[in-house]
């Protein structure tokens, strides 16, 4: 099981109240739990990533057990205590303003 | 009794103010989506409880809400209300998804625009800045985009496709941002003439297809812009804002940059009606819903000052169709006002006698429910106020 932290935008969008939890089958990456989380939570298509790069929108950025990974190759395996669910994966809007 | 319903869209969410036909008390809902900016919401002409509202973040990008029951809930068309997974069929957060045509076989190639230094930049989606729902099926809406382009929905929302021949024009090269961005805000649908539309876009000018989008021409004859390298040229021109009286179609009123404008022939040429305003710079401009020639404006002091001249803020009527205006004060602040009324914060209901709307970017809301002749604040400390859009019903 897998844990994510959405910022609060998100969680409004998705109707979700604090950590949401996904099931992956295979290597655990931004990849992977992006692809999960879409598919758990459609209304968040086009939210994290553009709909047509498939990138990181340039205003968040992925964090996991103290490190930034928001430049990582998103198929890069993430952490072990994030596959294994003892930490989460930190989505984190930019502090620019707001 | 009749009901007025204003859809107000902020910086920081949206609101539902609704009265009954005295328009003397308001019930205020919201903030509906706290937190993300409401660029604009509008109601389906053919059924005024389908609202659809375009919600925006710098973070998270474009989401497009749409409500069946008159604003009460809300959802993102193809994912039902209560359901978080889309269901087999249905599109998965396709609502979202704004991409523009880049097939070949549409026409005309499609082009870079200027950018703020003069060089090509290739189009680059941001928000959704205006939704004009069909004036007969509620299902079909029409979006104007900024980086500027016409997107149009046939099944409430779901999925959107882009109109690309007015992209396809070819004068896209000379289009150009505006301070708020390269942005199509304006889309009047003609209700006399099948399939004649009408759009504006900061920086380009006035657009108008006869054949419901295929194909557009530039409308901008008179318009006169010295900022440009060619006032005179056929694109180029700061439009802000565009109305049409509903009973007289052919008759559009504008406000640019500078210059309060009408046209008389659906656009084919433009005369200059600023007259005796105190400065003819603005973003809004609207009709009386009954009188083809009453025109409101907000005249705000110049493009590097956007508030109102000497603090007072003053709604401008014309009952002649320009030149001659009456400032309109009572009930408004005539001391120490700094605010902005933007391009889409105005709006009329169609009641006798006809109340007219604003919404300020210091929060407020002001109606009149005479016409214009006084004004009271329903609400005074809303986020700012982006977008106002009445309905009647």
């Amino acid at each position: 099981m897998i844990r994510v932290v959405l910022p609060p935008h998100l969680r409004g969008l998705a109707r979700v109240k604090g950590e949401v939890t996904l099931d992956i089958e295979g290597t655990v990456s931004v990849l992977s739990v992006l692809d999960a989380l879409e598919a758990k939570y459609p209304m968040l298509e086009g939210t994290i990533r553009d709909h047509v790069t498939r990138q990181r929108r340039p205003f968040l950025r992925f964090f996991a057990c103290e490190e930034d990974l928001s430049h990582e190759s998103l198929d890069t395996p993430l952490p072990e205590a994030v596959a294994s669910g003892k930490e989460p994966l930190l989505i984190v809007g930019a502090i620019a303003g707001g | 009794m009749s009901t007025v319903r204003l859809l107000v869209g902020t910086r920081k969410g949206a609101f539902v103010l609704t009265a009954d036909g005295k328009r003397e008390k308001w019930d205020v809902s919201g903030p509906h989506f706290a937190g993300w900016e409401i660029y604009h919401m509008k109601g389906s002409p053919a059924d005024p409880n389908r609202l659809y509202a375009s919600q925006t973040s710098g973070w998270f990008g474009q989401i497009i809400q749409r409500s069946d029951d008159g604003g009460k809930t809300w959802f993102q068309p193809g994912t039902p209300p209560d359901e978080t997974t889309g269901s087999e069929g249905t599109p998965r957060g396709e609502s979202n998804k704004f991409v523009y045509d880049t097939s070949a076989e549409r026409g005309a190639p499609l082009t870079t625009h200027q950018w703020y230094d003069g060089t090509q930049h290739p189009w680059e989606f941001k928000r959704v800045w205006h939704l004009e729902p069909s004036l007969g099926d509620p299902d079909t809406v029409y979006a104007g985009v900024e980086d500027a382009a016409l997107f149009r929905t046939t099944n409430g929302g779901q999925t959107w496709e882009e109109l690309s021949g007015l992209r396809g024009h070819g004068t896209g090269p000379q289009w150009q941002p505006g301070a708020g961005g390269m942005c199509l805000h304006t889309i009047l649908l003609d209700p006399k003439t099948e399939g004649r539309i009408f759009i504006a876009i900061s920086a380009a000018g006035a657009f108008r297809s006869d054949d419901a989008g295929k194909t557009w021409k530039p409308i901008n004859k008179g318009l006169k812009s010295p900022y440009i390298p060619n006032p005179e040229a056929e694109v180029g021109h700061c439009v802000h804002h565009i109305t049409q009286p509903k009973s007289r179609p052919e008759l559009l009123y504008m406000q640019k940059h500078w210059d309060v404008m009408r046209s008389d022939n659906a656009g084919e040429s433009w005369t200059e009606v600023s007259g005796n305003l105190p400065t003819d710079f603005g973003f809004v401009i609207d009709v009386h819903a009954h009188e083809p020639e009453t025109i409101y404006v907000v005249p705000i002091k110049s493009d590097g000052e956007h508030f109102p001249p000497d603090g007072k803020l003053r709604v401008y009527r014309s009952m002649m169709g320009g030149n001659e205006w009456e400032e309109l004060t009572r009930g408004l602040p005539q001391s120490n006002c700094f605010v902005n009324v933007l391009r889409d914060a105005m709006s009329v209901d169609s009641l006798d006698k006809c109340g007219v709307y604003f919404g300020t970017t210091g929060g407020q809301v002001y109606s009149s429910a005479d016409a214009g002749d006084t004004w009271a604040p329903i609400v005074r400390d809303l986020p700012a106020v982006l977008s106002v859009e009445a309905q009647t019903f």
